[in-house]
């Protein structure tokens, strides 16, 4: 296995994702070099996700590297079988460095264990999703000036959201208040609480959206997946309950942003996006920069 | 009132006795510790009155004295379990299995997207929580719980 890998934001040390993030702010003042001259990054999309793809092989192509892979498994030798750790071996022959989307959980890490070269995971099912959580963590440490001690609320699919889930573990490291805003489906798993009552994080559940955001530095807001249920009718009563509106912000701090991973469906009313605590599309610019510092960080650039 | 202290099954001159294992789990105890392997005399005795768990196996295995990682997979299945050591008809020591700290190969992870049900990946998992026994995936980082936990 290569240890240079970031399959899941647990692989960062504290001291690690500070160093990634200062990194991230030099790519954000100069974001065009020619750090990866001469060197291939495979870039392989199991399932389609455009946003991500397109982020990393901007960041890929600002820093002068060139790009091989697929954008959809139909395009790879997948559909004829080929296993995971065939493709992973032949792969790894041909590039330095290996930055994969794949829909079953677990591949990436198993991706980096069969690997010669760096696997950075850009997302393996409703696992780990390392990349978004370190432009979440660089969102939030320019808004808010410091990543330690903030209220942090998450509001919305808490269940299956990964970036949830990484952005949680990330956040840990800075001795956080959580405040988890969901319908009992979909509650923060256990695995989750579990962690946190171990490592002595204060975190609330709720229920209700209401006026306890007013304490809130950070609001986190995710998309309730039609995918993720099982029963339509289940989804059906949860897809409306959260929906966070532009009065419900008059109170709130001055300090507080509102992040969202995005695509956005109706989570957050539209007339939310003038308000100067809307932070999500600058949230999105700030993904090429932490992904430049990453692919810096695994090639030992 | 006494109780009759005659011996089910017959005495080992030295090895291990596995005593109060539940009836139903025998086998799987036998496939984990891979004693079809075993070189030495293994004497399996099953179906035996137990006032704990109703009916009891019993499995003594002559010469073999097992490591605390070795011994310690039977917990997944059968955390009561007890040990008796014996060394020339004595039993010198009585251990009950532990948690181990980690599980590899023997279960299956309960995600059924985890890649280690779509590939043939040896699993691995970490125990989060030695009773009721909790393992977290490598792979996919999801908790397969005591319900949950399938011998592979």
């Amino acid at each position: 296995m290569d240890n240079k890998s970031l399959v899941s934001i647990d692989d960062y040390t504290k001291e690690e994702i500070l160093e990634v993030l200062a990194k991230a702010a030099e790519f954000e003042k100069n974001p065009n070099s020619n750090m990866l001259e001469g060197k291939v990054v495979s870039s392989l999309f199991f399932e389609p996700s455009t946003r991500t793809r397109l982020s990393f092989e901007t960041a890929i192509s600002r820093m002068g590297g060139k790009i091989v892979g697929f954008t959809d498994a139909s395009s790879s030798s997948t559909t004829k079988g080929e296993t995971l750790n065939d493709t992973i071996k032949m792969v790894s022959n041909y590039s330095d460095l290996i930055v994969m989307r794949h829909p079953i959980e677990g591949s990436a890490r198993y991706a980096s264990e069969v690997s010669d070269v760096p696997v950075i995971n850009a997302g393996d099912g409703a696992n780990q999703h390392p990349t978004q959580t370190m432009l979440d963590l660089y969102s939030i440490q320019k808004t808010q000036g410091t990543l330690e001690n903030l209220n942090i609320f998450m509001v919305g699919d808490l269940k299956y959201g990964r970036t949830v889930h990484s952005l949680l573990m990330a956040l840990s490291h800075f001795n956080p208040t959580f405040h988890f805003i969901a319908p009992k489906e979909l509650e923060i798993p256990r695995a989750y609480k579990i962690f946190m009552d171990k490592n002595n994080i204060k975190y609330q559940e709720h229920t209700e959206f209401n006026s306890i955001i007013n304490d809130a530095d950070i609001l986190y807001m995710t998309r309730v997946q039609r995918e993720r249920f099982a029963d339509p009718l289940e989804y059906e009563k949860v897809k409306n309950v959260y929906i966070l509106k532009n009065d419900m912000l008059k109170d709130t701090r001055d300090n507080l942003r509102i992040l969202h991973p995005l695509p956005r469906v109706n989570e957050i009313a539209v007339d939310v996006d003038a308000n100067p605590k809307a932070y999500y599309f600058e949230q999105a610019l700030n993904g090429v920069f932490a992904r430049q510092a990453i692919i810096a960080k695994a090639l030992d650039l | 009132m006494t109780k009759k202290k005659e011996l089910q099954v017959r005495a080992i001159k030295n090895g291990t006795v596995i005593d109060h294992i539940p009836a139903e789990l025998l086998f799987k105890v036998i496939n984990i510790l891979e004693l079809d392997k075993c070189p030495t005399s293994v004497t399996i005795g099953n179906n035996y009155k137990s006032d704990m768990l109703g009916k009891k196996g019993i499995i003594k295995i002559s010469e073999k004295f097992f490591e605390d990682d070795e011994i310690n997979k039977i917990s997944l299945i059968t955390p009561n379990a007890k040990l008796n050591i014996i060394r020339d008809y004595q039993v010198v020591e009585k251990r009950v299995v532990e948690a181990p700290n980690k599980v590899e190969g023997i279960v299956k992870c309960m995600n059924p997207k985890c890649i280690t049900n779509v590939e043939e990946v040896y699993t691995k998992f970490k125990v989060v929580n030695p009773s009721p026994i909790t393992l977290k995936c490598h792979y996919c980082e999801k908790i397969t719980d005591e319900k949950n936990i399938r011998i592979k």
